[in-house]
């Protein structure tokens, strides 16, 4: 018998029917009750009695427009300042998560030092390491000192990079021992094991959480203005300052969110592959 | 000559004696079954022998060769002996020919299209030629397990460790994995198998060893073990197994 040979019998039709109306029913629900929220919600907001000085100050349109190449411009350090440090802070904490699974004594020394590392600066409050960083050390006047952008960078690495290391360290053990035993017996060493066994398939496990941290990342890239470099919100700060409108903080907050669209968007989209793949699915 | 020799092996896990002076040996070309309860010690006996469990006493030689002694270099010793786990143990994240062909090409240094081709070659022969790019989640618990004997066999061992290969498998996924093994025999491959099928012990197994708290309580040709035991707990054994269905 084919599929196409079936004919609903009577109760199947009726429960049918039944679902269609449910499903009519639903939207006009959904539709009414977010129509009643918005329009409440934009009567409140433009009935406040400091609505119109809150649009002159926040929403002025040509101000926008002139602060926003100064914005752009800043927002283009913000992009290459995440990618950089991103990479970075990946590649560390992949490294300080590889040693700190390193068995025997003589590795005790550099397992106690990766531990330490990560100890310290998931500790560290970002602000205090980055004025550490790009305050103290050229205070130390070297010769041949990094500029304050690298030195700024360098802290977002090393901060990111100690959260980073515990994600890719969950990742390592959540694979199963087996496993390990597995790709031993076939004579591969500890580090074709973790090359080709262990860390492929921990990578792919802990793929959603890196993602999320680095959007975190991207949003306090901005903080490196702290010591200087002009970024899209410090951009914003000096168009403010020199027209006393905080429309180009508006102009930076909007740009940020363009920004980091793509990067959540890929980090859902991963997050929702992985599940799948955990639960059997294709 | 003997393949593998084992004298006076001795492992403990947290003060439990595990194995408890156990001597075993397997000449070449020969399949030895451990039989035995739960717990007996059979898949640390074959860890021990693998070397992915250190000794707390005893000695192992393959070929002659002491593998027990620290200095030896375990990942070339491991190399020769082919070992295939109850829970199949693939890799998921790769293909089945990736699984087959990673140490062949990591381990040994082949070039992928030799490796790939050999590879194939052992696929189409238990008839699996056509689930080469496929992964292992896509596979029957059947074929999974024939990939594993097929990658443990691509690295050409010695000698091959099978520890209770078809525990896991719906019963009439068994046959096929059994036949692989009895090919393995035919082909003069020297086995170690831990197992729970009597009746597949008795027709494939030159000598059956039966494990009890960590010791050979009694070892010989099957029809001697299986049909006429001496040791009470041999009996035992067999007793519960045959009203379990087992034998
Ligand atoms: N990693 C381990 N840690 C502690 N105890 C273990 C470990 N592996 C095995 N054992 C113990 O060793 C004994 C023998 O186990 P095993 O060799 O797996 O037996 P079998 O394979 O014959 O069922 C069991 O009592 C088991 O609990
Ligand atoms: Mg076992």
């Amino acid at each position: 018998m084919t599929v196409l040979d079936h004919i609903p019998s009577e109760a199947q039709l009726r429960r049918a029917a039944y679902r269609r109306r449910q499903t009519v029913y639903s939207v006009l629900v959904a539709a009414s009750s977010t129509a009643a929220l918005g329009t409440l919600l934009v009567v409140a907001v433009t009935g406040a009695p400091g609505w119109e000085r809150v649009r002159r100050s926040f929403l002025d349109p040509e101000i926008a427009w002139d602060a926003l190449p100064a914005v752009l411009a800043g927002l283009w350090l913000n992009v290459r300042l995440l990618v950089c440090c991103a990479a970075g802070a990946l590649l560390l904490g992949l490294v300080i998560a590889v040693l700190r699974t390193l068995r025997g004594p003589i590795f005790f020394p550099v397992r106690a030092l990766a531990a330490g590392y990560t100890y310290t600066f998931r500790g560290l409050p970002l602000i205090i390491v980055l004025y550490l960083l790009t305050l103290g050390v050229p205070g130390l006047r070297l010769q041949g000192m990094p500029p304050v952008l690298v030195l700024g960078g360098l802290a977002l690495v090393l901060t990111y990079g100690g959260y980073l290391a515990e994600v890719f360290r969950a990742g390592i053990e959540s694979v199963h021992p087996s496993q390990l035993a597995a790709a031993r017996s076939l004579g591969l060493t500890y580090r074709q094991t973790m090359r080709h066994v262990v860390l492929p398939q921990a990578v792919r496990r802990v793929a959603p959480p890196l993602l999320n941290d680095v959007v975190a990342l991207q949003k306090d890239v901005g903080l490196v203005s702290l010591a200087g470099p002009i970024d899209a919100v410090r951009a914003a700060q000096i168009a403010t300052a020199q027209t006393f409108n905080y429309t180009p903080y508006v102009v930076a907050g909007v740009l940020f969110v363009l920004l980091a669209i793509p990067l959540i968007a890929v980090t859902d989209w991963v997050t929702l592959r992985s599940a799948r793949r955990q639960s059997g699915g294709s | 000559m003997a393949l593998l020799r084992c004298r006076g092996l001795r492992k403990e896990y947290a003060g439990a004696v595990v194995l408890d002076r156990l001597d075993l040996t397997v000449a070449e070309h020969q399949v030895v079954a451990l039989i035995g309860a739960s717990g007996s010690g059979k898949s640390t006996l074959l860890r021990c022998v693998n070397l992915l469990d250190d000794l707390d006493d005893g000695t192992v030689e393959l070929d002659g060769e002491d593998i027990s002694d620290p200095r030896v270099d375990a990942d070339r010793v491991r190399r020769r002996i082919g070992m295939v786990f109850q829970a199949y143990n693939l890799f998921p994240h790769l293909s089945v020919l990736e699984n087959i062909t990673l140490a062949p090409r990591r381990v040994h240094r082949r070039a992928r299209a030799e490796a790939e081709a050999q590879a194939r070659e052992l696929l189409d022969r238990v008839g699996l030629g056509d689930r080469a790019d496929a992964y292992p989640d896509r596979l029957s618990g059947g074929q999974q397990q024939r990939v594993a004997i097929v990658r443990a066999l691509a690295n050409s061992p010695r000698l091959m460790l099978l520890d209770e290969v078809t525990s896991a498998l719906d019963p009439e996924l068994v046959g096929e994995v059994l036949a692989m093994i009895r090919d393995l025999k035919a082909d003069g491959m020297t086995m170690v198998l831990a197992t729970h099928e009597m009746g597949f012990a008795r027709e494939v197994a030159d000598e059956v060893c039966f494990l009890d708290a960590g010791r050979v309580v009694e070892s010989g040709p099957p029809e001697q073990v299986l049909g006429e035991p001496t040791q009470p707990r041999t009996r035992q054994f067999l007793r519960r197994i045959i009203e379990a269905g087992r034998l």
